[in-house]
């Protein structure tokens, strides 16, 4: 990282203490967090943006489906629903995987001119089965206890675990998904990736017995401690009294201060290993077929392959931070994820930070997130300083503070179109 | 005989009317992307934005000529107020190409480049319209409702199932013919709607033959505010005005432009009804029409719906990626950027 | 001095050069052909003539005129037409659309042109309706000739006219061509069917890595041995 780097780092860190001193050490912890979930869904983009030029606009999906896997990795089965639904979805997913089969085989082996009529009989004929099986299943799964439960729970296991996991989902996901449509050139890219993040988004939304639906999962276990547990134990008790420090919010603090130091460990991971990447003779490949993809399928590389492998490794990435977001969050709810101000908001992260420099993605990721937040406040400073003059019910005073929260929309908009026409390569420049 | 009846009209009032409707607003909006995908080659994310700015500004006019007494009843008031609103869309769409686009279009950019810029503009579009007018659903529409109320069509002919035809429903698809017999007539008779296909087609020789690529431009922005303004306007009488929903139409208004075939005027319109059309009768319960057609013992038990009502917006993304991965050209073939 | 005289002409698109003092003329009806091997710089020369290269040396001056600085569709209004070799045409619209787009800076009726056109290409009367990209390569061709002559051009510059036409075809192409000089319209063509082209030539430049090599008669060229053994096969 250059000088200049570190400088914009450290400035960062300033903003974020000034914000502990001014508002509180509780907000600033908690902006952090979220600062450096955004700074790894960063690397993930940037790993497909910078690395290959892909602009996968899709990337919600994938934290979804982290969040998803944090859910079926941490929550304990409910086994009456698994006794009650379990066969059916089982054999729902097996007949799945046998149309998927059915269809590879008819697209081999039919004669062109059947082709079509085939893969759409069979098609048709494996949706029904599979509706047909899975129907019912979901019925019962669903009305097990649907105002507690209503899904088939998860496998008890320590939310760390899914972190990793939710990368191989997400992971998995992308390989299927970049099969089907990396040939696409940028544009068709962008739309198709959105359009399956937005699938993606809907079945988690929808399909309660997965996930609840729209119900939310709440109270998911924790990797770090609970302040009531905090505020209830002599040792806590005592160490704030020894700091002369106020106990509720010392607990929070605490907490965040736990969850700061896992996050950082997986964003050094991850940093470390795509600084690797980046710097080995596979980055440097990776840029050669950005740069110049006819030159480079000339020369013999196959760049689809490539594209795939980019693709993968950046939505495993975004899978991991979207299963530590939910872990944040302690819940699931799938009617949180909006794809078009998330996504967009995480592209402006990488366009400010400098595409194609993996510090430059996790400057943006923080930069952009404080904005982001900051701007509410600062937009509600701002509407006050302006109607100051006015009267209290003055009709513009009124509608221009409710809508202080809109600049938000209108700064990072500005922030985009600003850097994008001015200095294009961002903060920290690729190299 | 009377059950066959009752079936049909069961179809027409819960699937091809609202689908005809919904699939010529469609149509508008998809006519104003591919206008700007051919011609200035770009996916333009803030078309959605662009929709309801045009429609906002109407709104204001309507609720200001409604406050005024002006009015045309039986028609809306909207339709009034609508040149006000395709001015103001025309202005923003200038204005916006004058100082974002057009560095980038100079410097021949990418169009995944001009693609991230749009998404900056859609940002500030998104954030001015929800500061000048909120986040929530706004009424304006005024004027007789219904032309058919489902209740008179049973008296009428007897059946048990009833038609009701909305005056927005109507209103959209005559408006929606009206404008594109009108974009047809531009583009295939007039000089200047020559030279835009022509400048679509094969920009270096259009340049040679002397047309002038800032008019090009600047016509096709002003057709596409047009566009966006009356669909933005006609979706919101029919449906609702919610800043957030013209930001979810834009996925279906790609989806409808890319399905035709980019850069294909008739291509846009007929995207635009196989989007519709699918959403809605995807997403059909067809239990009662099933038990009007079939004999006794036939009769389904549960709602017979192919695919949930929550997944509408889902359908017409899985067209699309169907249909870029089987015919990326599109059912007309057009470009593929 | 000739119609055209283009002389002295250096320069490339940004780093070497690619032209190096070439000269061309061309006189009233008469016919030019730019002949040479591959990479020799004809295109690149033709394009000079035309505008889309910046030249750091040479003057172009057309009817006494020195049109040098002159953008390429400045040059269209004052006289000059232009074939290129590849898209030479308007794929999706129809053959009458691209002629009219071939006379779109006319501002008078060009009934009278399309008229011109269609006597010296019946065919594009027949198919006027048909979309240009239905058409087969050579009828193709025709329409991009057609276009370029609905201005009345007094120059006509063809890059390659005959470039993956059948000889039958080409022979058809270069009757026309003959027509139109008769009609007392200069021509200049680049052809890479060196041989025929210099049939019907009344002036051959036969360029080498940029320079001009041999400047000559068609008639000629074709009897010079030299010439004969290094291009057009002995």
């Amino acid at each position: 990282m250059t000088r200049q780097g570190a400088f914009y780092f450290a400035i960062m860190a300033l903003l974020l203490v000034a914000v502990g001193i001014g508002q509180s050490w509780n907000v600033a912890l908690g902006i952090l967090n979220l600062c450096l979930i955004s700074a790894i869904m960063s690397l993930g983009v940037n790993i497909q943006w910078g690395y290959a030029g892909l602009f996968n606009v899709g990337i919600m999906g994938f934290a979804a489906l982290g969040g998803l896997t944090a859910v079926l990795v941490s929550m304990p089965p409910i086994t009456e629903a698994w006794a009650a639904g379990g066969m059916g979805i089982g054999a729902a997913l097996l007949s799945l995987l046998a149309t998927i089969i059915a269809i590879v085989l008819v697209r081999r082996y039919v004669p062109d001119y059947l082709r079509f009529w085939a893969t759409l009989i069979t098609v048709i004929a494996g949706f029904f089965l599979i509706r047909g099986l899975l129907d019912p299943a979901v019925e019962s799964i669903e009305s097990v206890n649907p105002a507690h439960t209503g899904y088939l729970g998860g496998m008890g296991m320590p939310i760390l675990f899914s972190w990793v996991l939710g990368g191989f989902v997400a992971a998995s996901a992308a390989w299927l998904i970049g099969k089907i449509t990396l040939g696409l050139r940028s544009d068709y890219l962008a739309i198709a990736t959105l359009g399956i993040s937005e699938i993606i988004i809907a079945i988690v939304k929808y399909e309660e017995w997965l996930s609840r639906g729209v119900k939310n999962v709440t109270g998911l276990p924790r990797p770090v401690p609970y302040e009531i547990n905090l505020i209830g134990s002599d040792w806590f008790i005592g160490l704030t009294d020894w700091l002369g420090v106020e106990v509720a919010s010392s607990a929070s603090i605490l907490v965040k201060l736990c969850y700061a130091s896992l996050f950082l460990v997986v964003l050094a991971i991850i940093m470390w290993f795509s600084e690797r990447a980046l710097k080995s003779p596979w980055g440097r490949m990776m840029r050669a077929i950005r740069d110049n993809r006819e030159a480079a399928s000339a020369m013999g590389k196959d760049v689809t392959w490539r594209h795939l492998q980019v693709f993968v490794l950046g939505c495993a990435v975004c899978g991991v931070a979207g299963a530590m977001l939910t872990t944040l969050d302690g819940q699931l709810t799938p009617s949180g994820y909006i794809p078009l101000r998330y996504t967009f908001l995480i592209w402006v992260m990488v366009i400010i930070g400098g595409s194609g420099n993996n510090w430059g993605a996790v400057l943006g990721g923080f930069v952009i997130w404080f904005l982001w937040i900051e701007a509410e406040p600062l937009g509600n400073w701002l509407m006050q300083a302006i109607t100051l003059y006015m009267g209290e019910g003055n009709w513009l005073k009124q509608h221009l503070i409710a809508s202080a929260a809109y600049t938000r929309l209108i700064l990072m908009g500005g922030i985009l179109l600003v850097v994008m026409r001015f200095s294009p390569r961002g903060l920290i420049p690729e190299r | 005989m009377t059950d066959v009846l009752n079936a049909l009209v069961l179809i027409t009032n819960f699937v091809i009317v609202p689908a005809t409707a919904y699939g010529a607003q469609l149509a508008l909006g998809a006519l104003g992307v591919t206008l700007i995908f051919g011609i200035l080659r770009f996916a333009n994310f803030a078309h959605g934005e662009l929709m309801a700015f045009g429609a906002m500004v109407t709104i204001l006019c309507t609720w200001l000529l409604q406050s005024m007494g002006v009015g045309i009843a039986p028609l809306p008031t909207a339709l009034l107020a609508l040149p006000f609103g395709i001015l103001a869309a025309i202005a923003m769409a200038l204005v916006t190409d004058r100082a974002v686009y057009r560095f980038y279009r100079v410097k021949r950019a990418d169009p995944i480049i001009l693609a991230i810029v749009s998404v900056g503009v859609m940002f500030v579009m998104a954030g001015l319209i929800r500061f000048i007018i909120g986040p929530n659903d706004q009424s304006f529409a005024d004027g007789a409702r219904f032309l058919i109320r489902a209740g008179e069509f049973k008296q009428m002919t007897g059946l048990s199932e009833g038609l009701a035809i909305k005056q927005s429903q109507l209103l959209t698809v005559v408006i929606a013919v009206m404008v594109v017999v009108a974009l047809f007539w531009f583009l295939q008779k007039t000089r200047s709607g020559k030279a835009m296909r022509a400048y679509s087609d094969n920009e270096d020789l259009a340049l040679l033959s002397g047309i002038d690529p800032a008019r090009v431009v600047m016509i096709a922005w002003i057709i596409t505010a047009t566009l966006a303004t009356i669909a933005g306007v006609l979706y919101g009488l029919d449906k609702t005005f919610k800043p957030f929903i013209y930001m979810q139409l834009l996925l279906p208004v790609f989806a409808a432009a890319i399905v035709g075939g980019v850069g294909q005027p008739v291509g846009a319109i007929l995207g635009g009804f196989v989007i519709a059309f699918s959403e809605v009768t995807i997403t059909y319960a067809y239990k009662k029409f099933i038990t009007y057609l079939a004999p006794e013992s036939w009769a389904p038990e549960g709602l017979v719906q192919l695919l949930s009502t929550d997944y509408k917006f889902a359908v017409s993304f899985i067209i699309l990626v169907a249909v870029l991965l089987i015919r990326p050209t599109g059912i007309i073939r057009g470009k593929v950027i | 001095m000739k119609f055209l005289s283009a002389l002295n002409m250096s320069g490339g698109y940004g780093g070497a050069d690619i032209i190096h003092d070439c000269d061309i003329t061309v006189e009233k009806g008469e016919i030019a052909v730019v002949v040479g091997p591959n990479g020799a710089g004809k295109s690149t020369a033709m394009k000079a003539v035309f505008g889309m290269l910046d030249l750091h040396q040479g003057k172009v001056v057309l009817d006494g005129e020195d049109i040098t600085g002159l953008a390429p569709q400045q040059r269209v209004a004052i006289g000059m037409g232009f074939v290129p070799q590849n898209r030479n045409v308007f794929v999706s619209l129809t053959v009458q659309e691209n002629l009219e787009m071939g006379a779109y800076i006319c501002d008078y009726d060009i009934g009278e042109n399309l008229e011109q056109v269609f006597d010296l290409f019946p065919i594009l009367k027949e198919k006027r309706d048909q979309p240009a990209g239905e058409l087969s390569g050579g009828q193709r061709q025709q329409v991009a000739v057609g276009r370029a002559l609905m201005t009345k051009p007094k120059l006509l510059m063809l890059d390659e006219p005959t470039a993956g036409v059948s000889p039958i075809v080409m022979d058809e192409l270069f009757d026309r061509i003959l027509e139109i000089a008769r009609t007392g319209i200069a021509i200049l063509m680049v052809e890479q069917n060196a041989r025929q082209a210099l049939e019907i030539a009344d002036h051959g430049f036969v360029l080498v890595q940029g320079c001009n090599r041999f400047t000559d008669t068609g008639q000629a060229l074709l009897a010079d041995p030299e010439v004969r053994r290094s291009f057009l096969g002995g």
